[in-house]
């Protein structure tokens, strides 16, 4: 058939595209320009195309499938670092990459497949899609190092209906290390890509959020539940719930270690408790909900999970009006921004993102 | 694998690249097998300086030009950055040149509006240079690359010479299309590129004319090549076939033009009733070029879908990465979003017929594919 492949130049999905070529199957690879590499990757003299790109052409050239350049920079811009920055401007702890998820890779990418009358896109992520009797499921993966489950919940039925991730069953990453070797990839050794894309090695994020919301750009105060000031930060952005780093002075009171448990964006203040004291709460609300099942009028008994890395916990899940409420049924830290993903075993429910409580 | 293979392959993108006329690769061919340096004292170096001068003065004749005026380059751009090297005078520019020009201004260039049909107003080149703070250059194509839109070039030389102002002109796409005369044109300088014509990629030419003929500060100095205005040893198989190829084209010129106007309206007129609408038809363009907008379709989706069904046609300004980037012509002519909704359909010398039927036949059956993009 033929199928369009999301490349980013990384083992992962060359090894997708070469091996559905390999299976006889039109690849039609390509690679999202998201941003200008030339100050990513601080190369003088490099057209637009990167290190990624000339990688996931070389990988095209070699098993002879057609690869293309897409230009998703203002979209990209627009949609996910925009929102990034808005999002760290009221507080929250954004999470671009279920952003980037959502938009420019499945709708926009996965429109053009449509158009070049593809059947099915296919991406290196780490999940399972199991097609059963009563629908199309989506799961964490085999190897649960990779699982990256969490940031694909906001995919709707009908995206998972047309996408295909061949990466989900494999045992580990070494396995698909060996693949790339057997199908003579270059890119076999290809270190993984690490933290947010768009950040230039050696960057902060914050850096870009404060370059593109400079009003929430300098200095505030660190303060405990009272109000006490303990201390000062160097910008909002750079805090998060349950952080533990960047406090100075203040991260040691009374011989207690603090951690962040509020970002204030009004007052630039960051608010720290005692990290011992179990702190958290046991309700949250999401918004944007995505249900990959039938979306529950009565509570659903299920696991959640509140952030990239962690385990989940059991809670209560009631879909509201406008998303969901969700009864943890012990006290968690949770980030208003992040993600709320809501499991059965290995099975994704759906999800939503959690909301500001004055929201 | 469905791969199309070369010889299915049709390429309408003649603006990126000419077909290879059989004159210039036979010219190209025996120039290579020359061992000798055309800068050497010895026989060897003289038989090849020999190539070297011919080449120079069959280009020189053939667009109104003096052999010692013309400076063989590695092709339009180095001929266009060369024009615009230590020019020392306020640069004025059409907002929809090439970037081989965008990108080689000095600060403070200023651009030159152009209206929807993408044909610059003498009128605003005469306000402008009145406006300079001193002598200008103004830079400005013969035909664009994306559109095929000529500009009035030879009123702006008559501006220019009122003014004082120096002219250049990027002849890369109009040089074998259309008749050109350096000398009558009234530029001061022109760039040309011998591949966009039928020659082997890696040669151009800047030829200089008027009030800038004699020396020019070179980019390169190397071993003083060129009269010292561009050193490095010069690519003497792809200027032969220059040379020999620019000789083709301008020999046929007023067939291939008449026989590619017609095809090319033919593609224009079958795409506009399946919606297309067509960028800067209203002013006189080349005879092989259209740029067709779909709206609502992104350019790269055109692309990709035509390259699958076998045909080749491009968009925006072509980057090595092979992005289809948003087209700076089409937005400099007010076109708003069509600007990244359009896809150049540029024909060769040689396009067939048939060719362009079954072209018509894959652009109906992309423009009619049910975009499921969601708003």
């Amino acid at each position: 058939m033929r199928i369009l492949v999301a490349m980013s130049g990384g083992v992962d999905s060359s090894v997708v595209a070469a091996t559905l070529a390999a299976q006889g199957h039109e690849v039609i690879g390509a690679t999202l320009q998201l941003y200008d590499v030339r100050e990513a990757e601080a190369k003088a003299g490099a057209c637009c195309a990167g290190r990624d790109i000339r990688d996931a052409k070389r990988v095209a050239d070699r098993l002879g499938f057609a690869h293309y350049v897409i230009d998703a920079e203002q979209r990209f811009r627009d949609s996910v670092i925009g929102n990034f920055a808005d999002s760290y401007a009221a507080g929250e702890t954004p999470v671009p990459c279920v952003a980037c998820n959502m938009g420019v890779k499945f709708t926009d990418l996965l429109g053009l497949a449509r158009e070049l009358g593809a059947e099915a896109m296919a991406t290196g992520h780490y999940v399972r899609r199991v097609e059963t009797g009563h629908g199309i499921e989506l799961h964490r993966p085999v190897d649960a190092s990779r699982d990256q489950s969490w940031f694909l919940f906001a995919t709707t039925p009908a995206q998972l209906a047309y996408l295909r991730f061949p990466l989900g069953d494999m045992p580990d990453k070494s396995a698909v290390r060996a693949e790339a070797q057997r199908l003579g990839l270059a890119v076999a050794a290809k270190p993984d890509s690490q933290d947010l894309c768009f950040v230039p090695a050696g960057g902060h994020y914050a850096d870009i959020v404060e370059s593109l919301r400079p009003g929430i750009a300098g200095e505030g105060e660190i303060v405990d539940a009272s109000g006490r000031v303990l201390g000062s930060h160097q910008g909002i952005a750079r805090y998060t719930i349950g952080q533990g780093k960047r406090l100075g002075a203040a991260a040691l009171q009374d011989g207690v270690r603090q951690q962040v448990v509020g970002v204030e964006p009004g007052s630039r203040r960051v608010v720290v408790g005692p990290r011992s004291d179990a702190p958290g709460r046991t309700s949250l609300r999401l918004r944007d909900m995505n249900w990959l099942i039938e979306p529950p009028d009565a509570p659903l008994r299920c696991t959640v999970q509140l952030r990239a890395r962690e385990g989940v916990r059991p809670a209560t899940v009631l879909r509201t009006a406008d998303g969901a409420g969700v009864t943890l049924d012990t006290a968690a830290l949770a980030a208003p921004g992040q993600a709320c993903v809501l499991y059965e075993g290995s099975r994704v429910l759906g999800g939503g993102f959690i909301r500001r409580d004055d929201h | 694998m469905r791969n199309v293979s070369n010889d299915l392959f049709m390429l309408f993108d003649a603006n990126a690249s000419e077909t290879p006329r059989l004159a210039a690769l036979a010219a190209a061919d025996a120039a290579q097998r020359l061992a000798g340096n055309p800068a050497s004292p010895h026989r060897a170096g003289r038989a090849a300086r020999a190539v070297l001068e011919s080449a120079r003065e069959q280009l020189a004749d053939l667009f109104g030009g003096e052999p010692d005026d013309l400076v063989f380059t590695s092709g339009g751009t180095e001929a266009n950055a060369l024009a615009l090297h230590g020019v020392g005078r306020p640069i004025l520019f059409g907002a929809t040149e090439h970037d081989a020009v965008r990108q080689a201004l000095p600060p403070g260039a200023r651009p030159l509006q152009v209206p929807a049909d993408g044909r610059i107003l003498l009128e605003t080149i005469d306000r402008a240079l009145a406006e300079a703070p001193g002598p200008a250059l103004v830079c400005l194509m013969l035909a664009n690359n994306e559109t095929g839109v000529l500009h009035p070039v030879a009123g702006a030389a008559r501006l220019c010479r009122r003014y004082g102002a120096w002219l250049h002109v990027d002849a890369v796409q109009a040089a074998g299309r259309l008749p050109l005369d350096v000398a009558s044109l009234g530029a001061d300088s022109v760039a040309l590129s011998g591949h966009k014509l039928g020659g082997p990629k890696g040669a151009g030419a800047l030829l200089l004319a008027g009030a800038r003929r004699g020396r020019l500060p070179p980019m390169i100095a190397g071993g003083g090549q060129e009269q010292g205005r561009r050193g490095g040893t010069p690519a003497l198989g792809a200027i032969a076939g220059f040379a020999a190829a620019a000789a083709a084209a301008v020999a046929a010129q007023a067939t291939t033009g008449a026989r590619q106007a017609t095809l090319r309206d033919r593609i224009e007129h079958a795409a506009i009733s399946f919606g297309a609408v067509p960028c800067g038809a209203a002013a006189p363009r080349l005879p092989n070029t259209t740029c067709l907008a779909l709206p609502g379709r992104p350019a790269a989706s055109q692309l990709i879908a035509l390259d699958l069904a076998g045909y080749g046609v491009s968009a925006g300004s072509a980057c090595s990465s092979g992005k289809v980037a948003r087209s700076h012509v089409l937005a400099a002519m007010g076109l708003g979003s069509l600007a990244g909704e359009a896809i150049r359909v540029s024909l060769p010398w040689d396009v067939q017929e048939a060719a362009v039927d079954g072209f018509i036949a894959a652009y109906i059956r992309m423009a009619t594919q049910a975009g499921s993009r969601p708003a």
